[in-house]
């Protein structure tokens, strides 16, 4: 891994309807692009997803070519991209350990108040910790506890992000769509028929 | 690439009382977009369409093809000189992917498609069916759109929605999936015509102040020079372009498919870019002070080496698609937008100019391309019968009016380089697929599209046989375009290769051919196969006057070269003339 890679966060903004993901990642594929993580959910306007992935890559100019050709696809609303400084952002990882080995350890308090966890699940044969934060900070956790405790299972989920600017920068271009068209979307027939 | 959005929203109820089923829906949605031909092949899964299309063959004139392949070059020959919608129609698994090719063509070029395939019904898909195939799983890289239909309802708002996304903005292909059991089952009809779609913008917004640059730019240049690419072409801008040209007085050349944009006699008109362009077109890109590329995209094969390409240029870049502007050449000024509504503001504020010193430079050059290579090329003595002496009869035998369509390879080079236009969407060729097999069906459509124009159909002895069983449409059909194969019995464009490439070393590329006019004949077309010089005008002549479909097979010289040639990878002043001559 060179010194010079960033790591980008795109976020796509779609229509909810099937196959988008796959238009998306075939844009990453073609430009050898490999995604990191991948979030996807309703975004806060009604009928819209949003997808949050990340990518590295030692070339600014490569991500600013790859939005413009995310952003021309029907289905897409509108894509962005943003480097760290420019988000809050966040990861969720789930621990699943051995209650034995963390008894033999100390004790759950001494965990949870080192490492800021919150427990999920406690049964006589294993607990289950959650803890949020950047990726450094789970992957830390993930690695103290590999060594000291052992850990039975771990998942962590994709980068979700919030820009630090003040509106969700969709919202403007769908109030402009309106005011261009003169039409409310959810009157007009531009809207999917699921939404109809 | 550019295109004239239309108006917004319209919307056009057209409720009834009576459920009608799916497959009529379909064939009355397509009426109501004013579609008049379509190009299809049947099967299993189409069946209940081709069924209603029976009912109303008097309205919708369907062209049976021989191959699915030749459906959807057919549609794309339509598309491109007709200025409408395209229409393919094919049944599920083999028959859609038999169309992959053309629309990945027609994706390249931006031709405007709508292809309708069948697919097995919904309760069946994924589970591997007879004649299942994934269409959109296949087709979503290679479209601008494509949707699977599994809903009755939903048929007459997504044929709506395709007709709108294949041909707004830069326009290209779109993939409907008809899963079989839609098409029987039945409801309301009811069109809506969409002209407005929340999550698309085919026109991007038009920025004055990049106006105002361009402008200023363009006053200021000592040497400006224009590229002209299909854009212009599909955003209806050919006027716009010239007044625009005109009144800076701005040389500027075509890549191939901006060919017919502008007349090739056009007095600023310095020929084609690219590979196997014209030498000062070439020369003259990295000579320039300010490079104002319109409606097209730098193809690879238009700018060589990008290292090398135009660097001392200030860029003028003007496209409907922004992700095309800066994608491949760096940009001064990028002008988003339809080049029809951006080019005339631009021309309202530029200085009326004439450059002619710089129109000069180009001269030289082009004496010199004449010297070494066009005269021998289209005049020889002696020797074997050239390609371009050919295509350079054929124009001249149709006053230069008739549509130029080419397959791929040698001759379509020659074809483009020799055939000679006046009016717009005169050439209809695989710019950027490059696919061999498209000359003869592409052909059969723009004959559809263009019924009162003569269609002269250029094909190799290799990409003719690709998809020769389009005769059997032509037979059927009675279609009438000309077809002239300039056979060499070789695939030229691979030879020319492997002569300078790959040490004369022909791997596969010589090819024993069947007797073409025999199979011509079987279909009840009538050709001539010339050999020698001297019959070559009467034959000409012949397959012109000529009431029908005619195959005119001219022997050429079996290891003819396209010069002058950017060897690939090298800089556009690396143009060679080939035949030891030295620029």
């Amino acid at each position: 891994m060179s010194e010079k890679r960033t790591l980008y966060t795109i976020t796509v903004f779609s229509e909810n309807t099937v196959g988008v993901l796959n238009q998306i990642t075939t844009i990453f594929t073609r430009r050898q692009l490999n995604i990191e993580t991948l979030s996807v959910s309703p975004s806060a306007i009604r009928g819209i997803h949003k997808f949050t992935i990340t990518t590295f890559s030692d070339s600014e100019e490569m991500i600013q070519k790859l939005i413009p050709l995310i952003d021309k696809r029907v289905d897409i609303l509108k894509a962005y991209y943003n480097t760290d400084e420019d988000l809050v952002h966040q990861e969720v990882a789930l621990y699943k350990l051995s209650t034995e080995k963390v008894l033999e350890h100390g004790s759950i308090e001494y965990l949870v108040r080192k490492y800021n966890v919150c427990i999920l699940e406690v049964s006589k044969d294993c607990v289950v910790f959650l803890k949020a934060g950047h990726y450094e900070e789970t992957q830390g956790l993930f690695d103290e506890l590999a060594e000291s405790i052992g850990v039975l299972q771990f998942v962590r989920s994709g980068r979700i992000a919030i820009t630090k600017s003040k509106v969700e920068r969709l919202s403007d271009m769908l109030e402009k769509r309106e005011r261009e068209q003169n039409i409310n979307f959810a009157e007009s027939g531009a809207l999917l028929r699921e939404e109809r | 690439m550019n295109k004239v959005n239309p108006s917004p929203v319209i919307v056009s109820p057209s409720a009834e009382a009576e459920p009608i089923t799916g497959s009529e829906i379909l064939i009355r949605a397509l009426l109501e977009e004013g579609v008049e031909t379509i190009f299809g092949y049947p099967g299993g899964a189409i069946m209940p369409v081709f069924d209603s299309l029976y009912d109303y063959r008097e309205r919708i004139k369907h062209v049976l093809v021989r191959h699915e392949q030749g459906a959807i070059h057919a549609a794309q020959g339509y598309a491109r000189v007709s200025d409408k919608v395209g229409v393919a129609l094919v049944t599920s698994g083999p028959g859609a992917t038999n169309t992959i090719t053309g629309i990945t063509d027609a994706m390249m070029d931006s031709t405007p498609l709508v292809v309708i395939s069948g697919q097995v019904i919904s309760s069946l898909l994924g589970s591997d069916a007879f004649q299942e195939a994934d269409v959109i799983g296949i087709t979503q890289p290679i479209t601008k759109w494509s949707y699977q239909i599994r809903r009755v309802e939903d048929i007459a708002w997504a044929v709506s929605r395709a007709f709108y996304i294949a041909s707004s903005g830069r326009p290209g292909p779109v993939v409907l999936d008809i899963a079989k059991d839609t098409q029987v089952n039945k409801c309301l009809y009811d069109y809506r015509k969409i002209s407005f779609l929340r999550s698309y913008q085919p026109l991007p917004d038009i920025d004055e102040q990049k106006i105002r640059m361009a402008a200023d730019l363009i006053n200021s240049a000592c040497k400006p020079y224009a590229l002209v690419g299909q854009g212009v072409i599909l955003g209806r801008a050919e006027e716009e372009l010239r007044a625009f040209l005109e009144k800076a007085g701005i040389p500027f050349a075509s890549t191939i498919l901006g060919l017919s944009a502008v007349p090739t006699d056009h007095p600023l008109n310095c020929g084609m870019l690219g590979m196997h362009g014209n030498v000062a077109p070439n020369i003259k890109t990295n000579e320039c002070d300010v490079l104002i590329a319109i409606g097209m995209r730098f193809d690879d094969r238009v700018t060589g080496n990008l290292k090398t390409y135009a660097k001392q240029a200030k860029v003028i870049h003007f496209d409907i698609d922004p992700a095309e502007i800066s994608k491949n050449v760096q940009t001064t000024v990028k002008v988003p937008g339809d080049v029809k509504q951006t080019l005339p503001r631009v021309t309202e504020l530029l200085e009326e100019r004439s450059h002619q010193e710089w129109l000069a430079e180009f001269k030289p050059y082009e004496e010199k391309e004449y010297e070494c290579v066009i005269r021998q090329e289209l005049f020889p003595d002696s020797g074997a019968i050239k390609m371009g002496e050919v295509v350079n009869k054929v124009t001249e035998a149709t006053h230069n009016r008739a549509i130029c369509v080419t397959d791929v390879g040698q001759h379509q080079m020659m074809g483009a380089r020799y055939f000679k236009y006046t009016r717009s969407r005169s050439l209809v060729t695989s710019g950027g697929l490059g696919t061999m097999g498209f000359g003869l069906p592409a052909g059969i459509g723009a004959k559809y599209g263009a019924p009162d124009r003569t269609v002269c159909i250029f094909v190799g002895d290799g990409g003719l046989q690709m998809t020769i069983q389009e005769f059997g449409t032509i037979m059927e059909h009675g279609v009438d375009v000309k077809i002239i194969l300039l056979n060499n019995h070789y695939l030229g464009m691979v030879r020319q290769w492997q002569e300078l490439f790959f040490d004369e070393r022909y791997s596969e590329t010589h090819m024993k051919s069947p007797d073409f006019i025999k199979i011509a004949e079987a279909y009840h077309i009538s050709g001539r196969k010339v050999t020698q010089r001297e019959e070559l005008d009467a034959a000409i002549d012949e397959m012109l006057a000529h009431k029908g479909a005619y195959l005119l097979e001219v022997v050429v010289e079996a290891k003819g070269m396209v010069y002058p040639m950017v060897p690939a990878g090298g800089s556009v002043t690396d143009i060679i003339l080939g035949n030891g001559y030295k620029l």
